[in-house]
């Protein structure tokens, strides 16, 4: 006769929130044999996602990007600077993501969080190499002035999926971007034209309008969860502290897979549910790319 | 498809493997791991006493720290820690020694190509000369993916910087038991990828077939570890 399983006996006369915090694991699983989450999502479905463009007014880009209640704030700010003598036609993007105290409790001011630098070299990382931006469009003049471009993701709220989010946000930014207009003055500097000074300047503007980037191949990703025989697709952030393992698949529009990334956790990935992962990933692709028109639209007719 | 890489390797051939086991005295645990000119040294000391702030007392808690060749730490540096953290963590058994911290050290001494794979199989190495209990040893592998869609392990930097893209793959060693293995959906468990990290954009076919050649290296690299964890201590092992 064994013992009496103790938490079986509790379970119940405990309160649903009192068994949700002793027992957390065994809360989920409750849930994952119904195929069904405590937020009442089904296994495979992300949050609720939302993305509004010009978010920051000053900036000459940026985008507010929500994922349930993970929100993420990005703004690019253009400058002229000198190309490197190795690369004289391409500008440079620089991107830096940070993790203020507002947005998690884990978060304590003057200790950078441990999981802002590692999102931020992957979301350079992933945004430079899928090819999204062409370098060559942020020059100006070939060897003497080139475009930088500074996006900063600010975290305001961190519920799990912070890279989708930040490079769901990323990705709108750069699509509100519009390159300001400038003119070479006579010392040979490039100089910012202000809106006034556009109708009545009399030196020539190296680009004549603001213009867009031509965006090719765009990258969206999708976090997912592995427990046991279970993928749970963009997990929360109590999700993520209860079930380790976790795969964040990027994928662009020509389904070329950008990044694969499991940084290691106890559940072991067999490629039958890589394969399931990716199948997830590829609907949620088609969603974001529809979320995206549809901000890109609502802004075009404003 | 022949593909001539420029020290005359094939497709599938590995670079000169070398590992020694207790190269450091004051450390508990330290190897090294030479995988052609791509050198690294690790150095385990542990488990210490008293879990890290804001870890779960109720495990052993693991600690890397990245020491790059020149220059500062930085985001790099910070991303390596991270993932050989969570790789370690998956493979050591954390609930024997709880309350306690177990620090990994990863000094670069060369880097030619394939750097995290050579660290994480020096930090398994370590952690065995240190006696830390684990589940099963990780091993680690890259394989690059070139414009044409062909596949070839274990690039130098050169090769590594020119291919189209890479990845780094991680898996648990081959078993040799007395019993008939179970299997998990199909695969045996040494298929299973303990750690993934792609760079630059392939197809998914591509990073299927980079999986299935990581499998069969991923075996000859076990058979490796396995015979010069089982040599003396003090004698280094060499194979090619």
């Amino acid at each position: 006769m064994g013992l009496p399983n103790a938490s079986g006996d509790l379970s119940t006369e405990v309160e649903v929130d009192a068994f949700r915090r002793l027992f957390p694991l065994r809360f989920y699983e409750k849930h994952l044999s119904e195929s069904i989450r405590p937020d009442a999502r089904p296994l495979g479905r992300a949050r609720d996602t939302t993305i509004a463009l010009g978010a920051v007014a000053s900036a000459n880009g940026s985008a507010l990007a929500k994922i349930g209640s993970t929100t993420m704030l990005a703004a690019i700010k253009m400058e002229v600077m000198t190309p490197s003598t190795e690369t004289p036609d391409e500008g440079c993007v620089a991107i830096d993501f940070h993790m203020p105290p507002i947005c998690s409790p884990i978060v304590r001011p003057g200790r950078p969080a441990e999981a802002a630098p590692v999102v931020s070299k992957q979301l350079s990382d992933t945004i430079l190499s899928s090819g999204m931006i062409s370098l060559k469009e942020l020059c100006l003049v070939s060897g003497k002035a080139a475009w930088m471009a500074y996006l900063d993701i600010y975290c305001l709220d961190a519920d799990g999926a912070l890279f989708d989010t930040a490079l769901l946000s990323a990705v709108a930014a750069f699509s509100h971007l519009e390159i300001p207009v400038v003119s070479l003055n006579d010392d040979g500097k490039i100089v910012l034209l202000s809106e006034e000074q556009e109708g009545m300047s009399e030196r020539e503007p190296v680009n004549r309008e603001k213009r867009k980037l031509t965006l090719c191949s765009i990258p969206f990703s999708l976090t997912c969860i592995l427990h046991k025989n279970y993928i749970l697709a963009d997990p929360t952030a109590e999700e993520e502290s209860i079930m380790e393992t976790l795969v964040t698949i990027v994928l662009d529009s020509s389904s070329q897979l950008v990044s694969l990334y499991k940084p290691g956790g106890p559940v072991l990935a067999y490629t039958s549910a890589i394969q399931d992962c990716i199948a997830i990933t590829r609907q949620r692709v088609k969603e974001l790319q529809k979320i995206l028109e549809e901000a890109i639209s609502v802004m075009e007719v404003d | 498809m022949e593909v001539d890489r420029e020290d005359g390797r094939t497709q599938n051939q590995l670079r000169p493997l070398a590992c020694s086991r207790n190269v450091l005295h004051r450390a508990h645990g330290s190897a090294s791991w030479y995988q052609g000119d791509t050198k690294v040294l690790a150095a385990v000391y542990g488990p210490k006493a008293g879990a890290r702030k804001n870890e779960n007392p109720e495990k052993a808690c693991i600690e890397v720290i990245w020491k790059p060749k020149t220059g500062q730490t930085g985001k790099l540096e910070k991303e390596y820690e991270m993932i050989l953290k969570r790789t370690l963590q998956s493979i050591c058994i954390l609930t024997v020694n709880p309350n306690t911290t177990t620090s990994i050290i990863i000094q670069v001494v060369n880097d030619d190509g394939a750097l995290l794979p050579c660290a994480i199989n020096a930090a398994c190495v370590a952690l065995v000369d240190a006696g830390i209990p684990m589940k099963h040893l990780a091993v680690a592998i890259c394989c690059c993916v070139a414009k044409s869609g062909y596949v070839i392990l274990d690039p130098t930097k050169l090769e590594e910087q020119k291919m189209k893209s890479f990845a780094y793959l991680v898996f648990p060693n081959s078993v040799h038991s007395v019993l008939p293995e179970g299997s998990v959906q199909g695969e045996p468990m040494e298929h299973g990828i303990v750690t993934s990290v792609t760079h630059g954009i392939m197809s998914v076919d591509d990073y299927f077939y980079c999986l299935e050649r990581g499998r069969a290296a991923s075996a000859k690299l076990s058979d490796f570890l396995r015979r010069s964890l089982q040599q003396h201590p003090t004698d280094s092992s060499k194979a090619g």
